[in-house]
């Protein structure tokens, strides 16, 4: 059979020249009270080549992690504004303060944590109900606008890749000035491609701060880091496109490269 | 912790001291739901008249859907008819929360389907989310992880204006809550029928996993181990939820019952559920039951009466959300996301760690005795004093009276082949091309992507199938890829014509499905949906099914393990179809080996299995054509086993790359399915089919036989599958190849249907009528 099976790609991350080294990064994924992607993020930093460090939300030091990804789901109920509780969170404090220092702490924000993340004020912008106001699960096209940030630095610029989008409030929204900011200093990290599956603005999937450490998006690529377990992209019925279901590991094998080497 | 009931309001307190001296007073017994000759039966095991409270928790607890008093006689045959061979796999049986079931190398599964009917009618969000809710905290219970959860469902008529309500209300109900909770949602079914305009259908199944060691059962043993109520507050939702919803049918007479249905917060759902799981794994639990139907008073009763007997509680302790509720409708509510578990006293500090550390609020009601009676005060006053037992599990036992219905026959007679409703049947290439799109088209086969995309099917990282594939497939193990395989099947039409074979053809269905996907079937969960017990008709194709699902169970080698009854699914009168929905389990040694039921690879061959006779009663094609009647189609469970066999180790030895099985549209449906599943399409010709089995291109197409499946075997497995199917003596027949650059399914004697159309006349359906 020509289709990769289960498992076999986990190989994938593991471009051999530094596997040892990348073990060395930690990446911490920090957990809420209703977060539901933390699991499956520390998966991805592991199958990245990383070590993934459990970080919860009531601790009051950051400790010793390289960097942080706030992974999805609907933290205290996200009854409130989607992220409006999180970011109060004694641990936010830290990562807010971490990422806007010298140091610039490099942040992911995945779905919730992007919500989070534009309500720590670290990103522009907010997030309200999609658009058709309804859930959505769909495997999604985006572009990688830029690739010269601390998680899309392992993409090409303009690459399209394939991973899952399933949220409720997706439609990113900022005033005009705002948006033309972001468009002008290159700030959109991620675009939709062929369908905007929640009314974003420009069409916006994700964006980055103007260091490159803090990058936030809608979609989930801890979800496209598996061949079996992702999108369906060979034959994707959503997207047609063709492509592997691992194209959400370049997010971690980023971060982790431009942390142990420098190297791209 | 912070307030509880407010003591100092002056209920009027019918204590156990005023009971015994106030014989005569009048109790609101028939507003509750019981008989009269169940409220005598109270009377006579207390031996005076109950209180008001002890009242609440009999009524609610010997209401049909706590009691099961009038299927109990039947639902004896599941146990009855278990062989020590289908016990091998059993670590948990019918009786707990849900039952348990070894998949190897130390793992275990737990899964259950349960229904959430009546709510989801008067209030389809609500009712819907929480029934998703009621059947993770049965998982929990067990000592397991969640890991997806899946829902059959059935509406009444697509066109119906009420019907949007409840597709609406349902599905983002199931999505609001199985979303938050972090649950992939795998599978299920969606079918739209007018039979259930008044009775929506909405079961939910969940599954979880957990360590052998890790199972915990609902008892409440060792004298002096503290009991707690912890997670949500108690208000005054849901409140005779149980006996007022569930087991009396709907009226227009009466008022809207809307304030009995629970409301879900998914959010405090996944606390408890992380937070039971730190409690299970820090050892500090003894034994856990969550809070369903009949809340307090079944927690209580049954934690009783499965452990040492007896239990001491003060009913004030528990924490309110309105602090003017009666102890009678503490007892009775039925707010949701609450757990009560017994603690030794030397773990009571750490238990409270826990719960602190995840903000869940708890209260210490008391303590488990060896008095053999379960005594609940209020403020220091005996307000309850019962013996368990009598409540939980002696509830009256009803030997209903049940008759074939006398219009079976003449509707068993009435065959669709020659009917006025088949007068035209499609014959010319143009017609049968026509005939496919209409049936794919068609509200019970078309495209169900409209309510699975408001599913998240990714969430754990472990979904390695999920609909519109046969089966959905969790991985278990990410070492070793062990998995699960689950399905759930029903057919409403099917039972009606024929109980007993209805019943058999929905596990044979799940059971195939579970093959297809390439997993071992194991055992089985059931919700059975009907009409009122009361009518002797319904009762009797409430028996017919239980016999015929019992039946099949033992000749397939396969337990049903726990489950769930719903009657009085009837609206005016009128009943529902029996329902007997049935979920398979099935297990993979590595998951990496599951079969999707789309074709990939160009110039494979396409091998319909089994063979196919001309059986259109109670098709979906007779269906659109608005004709029920006749024999079901035949079930042969010794050929479904084979089939099994063939597909499982086709799956395994790389033989397949696709597989789906045929069944509601026959090889039309299928053969459309595996070509929309990745857009690839395929050429195939039946003539030799048609010339083997002795049928029409018509009825090779649309029939509905059961035993059957198209698989896709690559150009290099050829042989070896051919020679694996003639050594077990399995039909199998070539019928086409792959083929990716053609973009069409094309038949020979049917027009060419584009894949572009096929997907257009299929996906369109639903957002037609929804969006």
């Amino acid at each position: 059979m020509s289709f990769p099976l289960i498992g076999e790609a986990a190989a994938v991350a593991a471009d051999a020249r530094s596997v040892r080294e990348l073990t060395g990064a930690k990446i911490g994924v920090i957990t809420f009270p209703g977060s539901l992607d933390d699991r499956d993020a520390a998966r991805a930093v592991r199958l990245a080549g990383g070590t993934a460090v459990a970080l919860w939300h009531g601790d009051t030091e950051l400790g010793d992690v390289d960097a942080v990804v706030i992974p999805g789901g609907f933290s205290y109920g996200d009854y409130l504004r989607a992220g409006a509780i999180s970011r109060f969170a004694p641990l936010m404090s830290k990562i807010i303060d971490a990422a806007n220092s010298d140091a610039k702490l490099p942040v992911l924000g995945i779905c919730n944590g992007f919500q989070i993340l534009t309500e720590s004020h670290l990103l522009p912008g907010s997030m309200i109900k999609n658009d058709h106001l309804k859930f959505i699960c769909r495997d999604q096209v985006l572009r990688v606008e830029n690739n010269n940030t601390m998680w899309t630095s392992d993409y090409a610029a303009g690459q399209e890749i394939t991973i899952p989008l399933k949220n409720q409030d997706g439609q990113y929204i900022a005033d005009e000035k705002t948006l033309d900011a972001l468009e002008a200093e290159g700030r959109v990290a991620f675009r939709y491609v062929g369908f905007n599956p929640n009314g974003s603005r420009r069409d916006i999937a994700g964006i980055t701060n103007a260091a490159g450490n803090v990058v936030g998006l809608m979609p989930h690529p801890e979800h496209a880091v598996e061949a079996g377990y992702g999108p369906e992209t060979v034959y994707s019925r959503e997207t047609g496109v063709g492509g592997s279901d691992t194209d959400g590991l370049g997010f971690f094998t980023s971060v982790l490269n431009k942390l142990v080497g420098g190297a791209k | 912790m912070t307030i509880s009931a407010d003591t100092s309001k002056k209920f009027n307190i019918d204590t156990v001291e005023n009971a015994a001296k106030t014989p005569d007073a009048e109790l609101p017994w028939a507003e509750l739901g019981l008989k009269e000759d169940e409220f005598g039966k109270v009377n006579e095991i207390l031996r005076r008249r109950p209180t008001a409270a002890e009242l609440a928790m009999y009524s609610v607890m010997w209401s049909e859907h706590c009691s099961y008093k009038s299927s109990k006689v039947h639902l004896r045959q599941f146990g009855d008819k278990v062989t020590d061979q289908m016990k091998e796999h059993l670590l948990v049986g019918i009786g707990e929360n849900a039952g348990v079931v070894d998949i190897g190398d130390g793992w275990a599964v737990t899964f259950k389907v349960e229904s959430h009917n009546h709510p989801s009618f008067v209030e389809p969000y609500q009712g819907a989310a929480t029934g998703v809710g009621g059947i993770v905290r049965d998982i929990i219970s067990m000592g397991a992880r969640p890991v997806a959860v899946m829902d059959p469902l059935r509406f009444g008529a697509i066109d119906h204006p009420d019907t949007a309500r409840l597709v609406h209300g349902i599905v983002s109900g199931i999505g609001g809550y199985g979303n938050s909770l972090g649950l992939p949602n795998i599978g299920g079914e969606v079918v739209f029928d007018s039979v259930y305009q008044g009775n929506p259908l909405v079961n939910a199944l969940a599954v979880g996993v957990l360590r052998h060691e890790d199972i915990r059962l609902a008892n409440a043993s060792g004298v002096g181990n503290k009991v707690v109520l912890f997670g949500a507050r108690t208000g005054g939702d849901g409140i005779g939820g149980a006996s007022v919803l569930a087991s009396e049918s709907f009226d227009d007479a009466k008022p809207s019952k809307r304030p009995a249905v629970q409301v879900g917060d998914p959010f405090a759902e996944k606390v408890l559920i992380e937070c039971c799981l730190e409690l299970f794994k820090a050892a500090v639990v003894e034994g856990i039951q969550d809070l369903g139907a009949a809340g307090i008073s079944c927690a209580t009763s049954e934690l009783a009466s499965n452990g040492d007997g007896g239990m001491h509680v003060e009913l004030t302790k528990v924490l309110l959300r309105d602090p003017s509720l009666t102890p009678g409708e503490i007892l009775m509510s039925e707010s949701q996301e609450r757990m009560m578990a017994v603690v030794k006293p030397e773990n009571v500090e750490a238990f409270e760690a826990i719960l602190n550390k995840w903000d869940v609020e708890f209260s210490w009601l008391g303590e488990v005795t060896d008095t053999g009676r379960l005594i609940i005060d209020w403020d220091g006053e005996t307000i309850v004093d019962v013996d368990p037992r009598t409540v939980a599990h002696e509830g009256p036992v009803y030997e209903r009276p049940y008759q074939r219905p006398s219009w079976q026959d003449s509707v068993q007679a009435d065959e669709f082949t020659g009917s006025v409703q088949d007068a035209g049947r499609p014959a010319s290439s143009a017609e049968l091309a026509a005939a496919v799109v209409e049936l794919i088209s068609s509200p019970n086969l078309c495209s169900k992507e409209w309510v699975t995309k408001q599913y998240d099917r990714y969430v754990q990282g472990n979904t390695a199938l999920a609909m519109p594939d046969d089966a959905g497939v969790i991985r278990v193990d990410e070492e070793t890829g062990l998995g699960v395989a689950l399905s759930t099947d029903a057919n409403g039409r099917y039972s009606y014509l024929n109980p007993y074979d209805g019943a058999r053809a929905a596990l044979a269905e799940a059971y195939r499905n579970v093959a297809t996907s390439g997993a071992k079937p194991l055992a089985v969960t059931d919700c059975l949906n009907f009409g009122s017990p009361e009518d002797p008709e319904v009762m009797w194709q409430f028996a017919e099914s239980v016999r015929g699902l019992s039946d099949a169970c033992q000749e397939l080698g396969v337990p049903v393990t726990g489950g769930n009854v719903s009657l009085y699914n009837q609206t005016g009168g009128v009943a529902i179809h029996p329902t007997p929905v049935v979920g398979v389990l099935g297990v993979f040694d590595d998951v990496a080996r599951r079969t999707a039921s789309g074709w990939k690879e160009d110039g494979q061959a396409i091998y319909l299995l089994g063979t196919t006779a001309a059986e259109l009663n109670g098709s979906e094609w007779a269906n659109l054509r608005g004709h029920l009647g006749g024999q079901p189609p035949k079930v042969d469970l010794g050929l479904e086993r084979q089939l099994g066999e063939i597909l499982v180790n086709a799956s395994r030895d790389g033989m397949i790359d696709a597989a789906h099985d045929l069944s509601e549209g026959g090889l039309a449906a299928a053969l459309v399915e595996s070509s929309l599943r990745y857009g690839v399409g395929a050429r195939v010709a039946l003539e030799e089919l048609l010339e083997r089995d002795g049928i029409d291109l018509f009825t090779a197409l649309f029939s509905e036989s059961h035993g059957r499946a198209v698989v896709a075997v690559p150009r290099s497995e050829e042989v070896r599958f051919k020679d694996m199917c003639t050594a077990r003596g399995f039909a199998h027949l070539r019928i086409g190849v792959v083929d990716a650059a053609g973009g069409q399914l094309e038949i020979n004697g049917v027009d060419p249907l584009s894949l572009d159309a096929l997907r257009e006349a299929n996906e369109s359906v639903l957002p037609k009528y929804f969006d």
